[in-house]
């Protein structure tokens, strides 16, 4: 390789290379503000005493689902690995919102409960045919392996 | 020159040579492209079995993914030629940056259509800004800064080397978009297919996702192949091998 091109390849790899320590300490520092959610868990150790409003994200809990006859109000709980949160939301839910799903909830604690101004259902990674998963629910149902096994987990 | 770059490689770099050899390949990509891609809609719109979660919406994810892996794919070549271009002033490497970038413009545009599409039913919401569908909207504008800049040079060599500049620095999004949901708590899910590891998702419906994704690479090349041929007549036009192909032209 001749000179003038070694010199330009170093300047090229030293631009890529400046560009990314840049990004990256501009990534580690906004680290905290980056993510998304925060997880019930989290929020009863006290992170989230920070934010007015945050995004609540776990699972909903089997049968914790309660909707008001004469409203559009709805009362359900919402856990991770744990912790337990209680949430109120007054609104339209979006389809995949059901027991055990995967949401993500926006609002502010009132108390000890959270009151959702937005509740958005989170869907895992996984596809698959019904009949597919209707026979691994089966294969499964002896261990009585929660279903929350094949769900995503919020981290 | 290296000695352990083959001949060929040479010789193709020279714009004659690629404007031939791109003719020749162009017509077979579009025809693969337009097969497989219509193999791939045939097998993810019908022969695919519904998901047991989204049932018959998520169908849409044989646009959507194929388009997202392009526009980062698309991307990596983009960058990978302006490096070539800056550092060995390649006169090939700079068109084949410049012409990528609107291609991959395309399919990042896409995929946030088919994104946000996708992401009303299912998460309840058109936009949001989570880590990974904030990182694709960056590349998206990413794409249209090259091409800005590109144009905005009187003088077209000037601008593709400014140009080549941004895509290089431009790549760091890439891993970021990619490890976007890994990295973050993040309302988009996390890969599907994985190259390491097995895919998760059931075999009938990989497979069309698969095969969108070949047709989409191919469509890819016969795209480039005839922007980048129109753009070497321009740039050449005053050379012999354009005049001899303009009187050939003529002579039909």
């Amino acid at each position: 390789m001749n000179p003038t091109r070694k010199r330009r390849l170093t300047i090229v790899l030293l631009v890529i290379a400046a560009a990314a320590v840049a990004i990256g300490l501009t990534v580690f520092a906004l680290q905290q503000n980056m993510n998304y959610l925060l997880t019930p868990s989290q929020v009863q150790s006290g992170e989230a005493t920070r934010y007015k409003t945050f995004r609540l994200g776990g699972m909903v809990k089997a049968g914790s689902i309660q909707r008001s006859s004469d409203s559009l109000k709805v009362t359900f709980t919402v856990i991770d690995a744990g912790g337990a949160m209680p949430v109120e939301y007054i609104g339209i839910l979006p389809d995949l919102f059901r027991d055990n799903q995967s949401v993500i909830a926006t609002g502010h604690m009132d108390n000890a409960r959270f009151i959702a101004t937005e509740v958005l259902a989170k869907h895992d990674e996984t596809y698959m045919p019904k009949e597919l998963k209707d026979a691994m629910a089966k294969a499964h149902e002896g261990k009585q392996v929660n279903e929350a096994a094949l769900q995503d987990k919020p981290q | 020159m290296a000695n352990w770059i083959p001949l060929w490689l040479h010789k193709l770099g020279s714009p004659p040579m690629f404007y031939r050899f791109a003719g020749t390949l162009r017509p077979w990509a579009m025809a693969f492209a337009v097969l497989l891609g219509a193999t791939a809609l045939y097998g993810g719109l019908v022969l695919a079995p519904a998901d047991y979660q989204q049932g018959d919406a998520y169908r849409i994810i044989f646009i959507h993914v194929p388009s997202a892996w392009m526009s980062l794919f698309i991307y990596a070549v983009m960058a990978v030629a302006s490096i070539i271009a800056l550092v060995w002033r390649l006169k090939l490497a700079e068109v084949v940056a410049m012409e990528s970038a609107p291609i991959g413009a395309a399919f990042t545009f896409i995929t946030l259509v088919t994104g946000s599409l996708w992401g009303k039913p299912m998460w309840g919401t058109w936009w949001t800004w989570d880590a990974r569908l904030t990182s694709e909207l960056v590349l998206l504008f990413l794409y249209l800064g090259v091409i800005g800049l590109y144009h905005s040079f009187e003088d077209r060599r000037q601008g593709a080397r400014a140009a080549a500049f941004l895509a290089i620095i431009g790549i760091i999004n890439v891993p970021i978009v990619h490890f976007s949901v890994n990295w973050w708590n993040t309302l988009h899910q996390g890969s599907t297919v994985r190259i390491l590891g097995p895919s998760k998702m059931s075999g009938d419906m990989l497979w069309p996702l698969l095969t969108m994704m070949g047709a989409t690479k191919l469509y890819y090349i016969a795209s480039l192949f005839g922007r980048v041929r129109t753009d070497l007549l321009a740039m050449e036009s005053g050379k012999d091998w354009v005049r001899q192909i303009a009187e050939q032209e003529a002579r039909k």
